[in-house]
């Protein structure tokens, strides 16, 4: 599926973090004659998603960068892809917030935790073959264990330190003044294997970074030796409550090869591949949640 | 569902697990909520709508600090979560 790019959000001369914000909805179907419709909305600490889903089908999205609010971050997520499909909030049936502001979204019906909403999203999108999900999110990390109806059987979460999340890409991607999209692709343009950045916070290894820069790495190499710090502390993570075959990566850092085939190499296992944005899994998870709610209100 | 309330960082991995199948019809009364003596558990109605302990979300990121009274450095021999939770649900991770 080719999401519509809002040209607005392109990198510009000193926005080398900006990563790409991006609108779509399934023009093939016609909401107009749908029974159910729910909205899942994904207020993060760095991007905030709203998912439109049709009769239990992805039907749209809007991905976004959060602003200092949460309530508007949730207005302004939904009101675009709304725009994009000319609906209007009162034809939405049920709505369900979630993600760090999921308290803060004013005409959700209901708030539900990222970690039960990311594992029913990767469901969705990968399958009942699901097991293992790592989402990578902007300033937290979550390794996840679902059964094949995407109900959640173990987890944990990171929320303490910016080490293996996408803030921690983005200082990177500042600092080296390279486009974050391009990061995951320069970090194999090295010659041999480089040893991971050692220190544990994103601070200290901005740090680091920049004393191997000045003792002559270059900056593919370093970027190369970030994304295999990054890789090795979320599988650290992962190993806590372990990994089952049908692993699963969501998360804007799903979108950066140099961290995803490092991991996939550390652990000897291939992520699932999806044709849906991996950063969308919690608000399509929370869309799919009040489908179910929405369902059951209308069975009576 | 085993759920991990904590963190890890520089200096170690912090987390207290819940096994909420055990925790959903807990036969010791919810005892653990009065039994930490910082207070940190209390009783919550998960995504799934059943009723279970968690760890208090402030406190999920300073543990190593909130526990390290009652760890056996402090002169318990026991935790005091772990042994009022007869069901055995609750474990720590240090």
């Amino acid at each position: 599926m080719n999401a519509e790019v809002k040209a607005d959000t392109l990198p510009e001369k000193n926005e080398f973090w900006r990563w790409q914000e991006n609108v779509w909805v399934d023009e093939t179907k016609d909401w107009k004659s749908a029974k159910i419709i729910t909205c899942g909305i994904d207020v993060g600490s760095v991007s905030s998603q709203a998912v439109l889903v049709v009769d239990g089908e992805l039907y749209g999205y809007n991905s976004m960068r959060t602003g200092n609010n949460s309530p508007d971050s949730a207005k302004n997520a939904l009101q675009g892809v709304m725009d994009k499909c000319g609906m209007k909030l009162e034809d939405i049936h049920f709505v369900v917030g979630t993600g760090y502001g999921r308290v803060n979204v004013p005409f959700a019906h209901k708030a539900i935790t990222e970690i039960a909403c990311h594992a029913r999203g990767a469901n969705y999108m990968g399958g009942n073959k699901v097991r293992t999900i790592l989402d990578m999110g902007g300033q937290d990390c979550k390794a996840i264990h679902c059964d094949d109806k995407g109900k959640v059987t173990n987890f944990l979460m990171n929320d303490k330190c910016a080490a293996g999340t996408g803030r921690g890409m983005e200082v990177i991607s500042d600092l080296m003044q390279i486009p974050i999209a391009e990061l995951g692709p320069r970090s194999f343009d090295i010659d041999t294997d480089v040893d991971a950045v050692s220190s544990v916070c994103v601070v200290f290894a901005k740090s680091e970074a920049l004393g191997l820069l000045k003792a002559g790495y270059t900056k593919n190499k370093v970027i190369a030796a970030y994304c295999q710090a990054m890789a090795e502390r979320v599988v650290s993570l992962l190993e806590r409550i372990g990994v089952e075959e049908g692993f699963f990566i969501t998360g804007g850092i799903a979108k950066n090869p140099g961290v995803v085939k490092r991991i996939e190499k550390l652990l000897g296992i291939k992520a699932m591949d999806t044709k849906i944005d991996s950063q969308i899994a919690g608000a399509l998870g929370a869309a799919l949640f009040g489908y179910t709610l929405q369902s059951k209100k209308a069975a009576g | 569902m085993i759920a991990n309330y904590g963190y890890k960082d520089g200096s170690g991995e912090y987390y207290i697990s819940i096994d909420t199948d055990k925790c959903i019809s807990c036969s010791a009364d919810r005892a653990c909520l009065t039994a930490c003596p910082k207070q940190m558990f209390e009783t919550i109605t998960d995504d799934y709508d059943d009723e279970v302990t968690w760890v208090k979300k402030p406190n999920c990121r300073t543990l190593a600090y909130d526990c390290a009274d009652c760890k056996p450095s402090a002169g318990y021999t026991s935790l005091p979560c772990m042994t009022a939770c007869t069901p055995g649900a609750i474990k720590h991770s240090w």
